[in-house]
């Protein structure tokens, strides 16, 4: 399987293992991007453990947008482990997204990058 | 009788009572009171001014009432227990009482989410019931709630609410009965479209011998229009509108909602007065005043007996 | 338990501005069951603090501690060691604690969470109010529901004529409390018995409304 470089792979055994904290430290210690693959909705090996970890993603990405770092960097996607080239393909994506967002303000320290109102306008 | 009231008179003397209610202003305004007084001239034998009703902050009750008997009207002071303490309602009982008001209708009132000002601490020291209670004592008892001997009794006729539309409907007669016991004299019921439901609380309250502990007077609100009807239906608790009625407003034309508001409402006070134990009628037209007269007219309420 | 939520982070930044070396300290207890201080909790709002202040170019030093509890002075005097290195204490306990750090250090205690209510558990991720601490408890009288918290007037002598279906109406979410004391009465077989009764006026001195309380057991004073 060919996927970018720049994408480091954790192994778990199910994505209901994912901890806020863990999300919150990779953050902190100046990841650009986080993405968590876990099953497809339905399909969980341990029944509802990628339900949990959708929701921790949830809470993550909120804080991410209090503390003014685009929520847009921490992504959750389901598959099968089967989809090796759906995989691949996710990868690219949220390497691009994360490319066209630029380096973590954690990293640069140049403040906040996402302002709340922000983030209503794009629902509107 | 126990208080120079005109109502308690009218009800003693076995007469069907007529009582309507004024909303004071949002402002230090007495003219709007007088207006309002000035609409209801002759019409009712007592005449209700609200507490800060919906925790809606507007003119006192206790200043209101003073206006409207000034007016030669005989006011009843609506008391919430949601504004005061047991000492702050003492003193305010004995007020009115020193004005020369003669009555006073007991509630526990709306909580202060509904109002304007909902983020005003609560107060709810004493309840409903236990405000009946109070006004009970220092009337017959001549004491204040610590047992102290008051100097002269507020001569009070004490009246309470009682919302038969509420739920759960098993207690409502319960719940009166516990009023009764506490000493309440007189009962304004919440406005009545649902007929059916009322019969069927004042049968029970008949059936406990109620009726002849205390002076029942019906609650009547005439509807303006079908949004008015689907509005107290969908957002006022405790109120029961059927669908009947909407349906026979939504049966004539906009301009005749009105009309057929009032005449659903003659038409109300026209069956309670025919039912055991129902002793008045309390007609609620609130901001729609100007109606209370055709309304008691209609009914047949007119002439009112002399003081 | 002592339920509390976690203040919103900026409103936490905004406290701990003037400071770059902080203790963060949480509670074992009520706060860690409902979920807003206990160690996970302090773990991760470390983090966050920590990616706050990188983002904006500066850095805090927190010291992460999860004491036992901090209602009690033995488990308090335990960052007495280290406690003069750093320049604030941020407290994730309840308002207690964050008390009792002010009492024992010369440093600035600091609350991060807004202390609500005494509770319980109504789900998981759920707490409810339950007490109201008014000092005279008299849940044999109501089946065991409390009418001056489960009602939203404090009414003794409820329902109000607002109680719509099992419901308040201050919030349609909000169960009716006399509701749930009549159903409760009447299962135990109580109704007949209780619900006629005129609950007397309450006395108030006993609850916050009288003044600072303490309770004082002289058996056990040293």
């Amino acid at each position: 399987m060919d996927y970018p470089s720049n994408v480091k792979l954790i192994r778990i055994p199910c994505t209901g293992r994912v901890d806020a904290l863990h999300l919150m430290k990779a953050f902190e210690e100046g990841m650009d991007g986080v993405c968590v693959a876990g099953c497809l909705e339905g399909e969980c090996h341990f029944l509802t453990g990628n339900l949990r970890a959708k929701k921790r993603v949830e809470y993550v990405k909120k804080v991410l947008s209090t503390l003014g770092i685009n929520p847009e960097r921490l992504q959750m996607y389901n598959l099968s482990a089967a989809m090796g080239a759906k995989f691949v393909e996710i990868a690219s994506e949220v390497t691009d997204k994360i490319r066209a967002i630029g380096p973590s303000p954690v990293k640069t320290g140049r403040g906040r990058e996402f302002a709340e109102e922000q983030k209503e306008g794009e629902e509107s | 009788m126990k208080t120079g009231s005109r109502l308690e008179k009218i009800l003693e003397s076995g007469a069907f009572a007529v009582t309507s209610e004024c909303g004071p202003p949002r402002g230090a305004d007495a003219d709007v009171i007088r207006k309002k007084g000035e609409l209801l001239k002759e019409v009712v034998d007592a005449v209700n001014i609200t507490d800060c009703q919906t925790s809606v902050v507007r003119m006192s009750s206790l200043s209101s009432c003073l206006i409207l008997k000034q007016m030669g009207f005989d006011p009843i002071m609506q008391m919430v227990t949601r504004d005061r303490n047991r000492i702050a309602i003492q003193s305010d009982i004995l007020g009115a009482a020193a004005l020369g008001i003669n009555n006073i209708l007991c509630l526990s009132g709306d909580h202060q989410r509904f109002g304007d000002h909902p983020q005003s601490k609560n107060v709810y020291d004493i309840d409903s019931v236990q405000l009946i209670m109070t006004v009970k004592k220092m009337r017959d008892e001549e004491k204040f709630l610590n047992d102290e001997e008051l100097t002269k009794p507020p001569r009070l006729f004490i009246g309470a609410a009682a919302n038969p539309f509420a739920d759960p409907f098993e207690i409502r007669a319960l719940r009166l009965a516990k009023k009764v016991a506490a000493g309440v004299e007189f009962i304004q019921t919440q406005c009545i479209y649902n007929l059916g439901r009322f019969e069927a609380w004042m049968r029970q309250v008949v059936d406990m011998g109620l009726h002849e502990k205390v002076y029942i007077l019906a609650g009547v609100t005439p509807l303006k229009s079908v949004g008015m009807a689907r509005y107290m239906k969908n957002l006022v608790p405790g109120m029961d509108v059927p669908d009947e009625l909407i349906e026979r407003l939504k049966g004539v034309p906009k301009e005749k909602q009105s009309d057929e508001g009032i005449a659903i409402c003659v038409e109300t006070i026209q069956r309670v007065q025919k039912m055991e134990g129902v002793r008045g009628v309390h007609i609620m037209a609130i901001e729609w005043e100007e109606k209370v007269r055709e309304i008691a007219q209609r009914a047949g309420l007119l002439p009112r007996p002399a003081a | 338990m002592i339920t509390a939520e976690i203040k919103p982070i900026e409103e936490i930044l905004e406290i701990i501005e003037p400071y770059d070396k902080i203790i963060l300290a949480g509670c074992k207890e009520c706060v860690a069951v409902c979920a807003a201080g206990g160690e996970k909790e302090v773990q991760f709002l470390a983090s966050a603090l920590r990616t706050a202040r990188k983002s904006n170019g500066r850095e805090v030093e927190i010291r992460e501690v999860t004491l036992q509890r901090q209602c009690d002075p033995e488990y308090v005097e335990q960052i007495r060691d280290f406690a003069g290195d750093y320049q604030a204490i941020l407290s994730i306990a309840c308002g207690v604690g964050v008390q009792y750090m002010a009492e024992h250090y010369t440093i600035p205690a600091v609350p991060g969470l807004n202390t609500a209510f005494m509770g319980g558990a109504v789900q998981q991720g759920v707490w409810s109010e339950k007490c109201q601490g008014c000092g005279n408890c008299v849940l044999h009288l109501t089946g065991g529901i409390c009418p001056i918290t489960r009602c939203s007037k404090s009414l003794l002598n409820g329902p109000c004529g607002g109680s719509s279906n099992g419901k308040c109406e201050v919030n349609p979410e909000i169960e009716c409390g006399w509701q749930l004391i009549i159903d409760r009465l009447k299962l135990l077989g109580e109704f007949e018995s209780r619900y006629a009764e005129l609950f007397p006026i309450k006395d108030w001195s006993t609850s916050r409304d009288g003044g600072l309380r303490k309770i004082v057991r002289e058996d056990l004073k040293q």
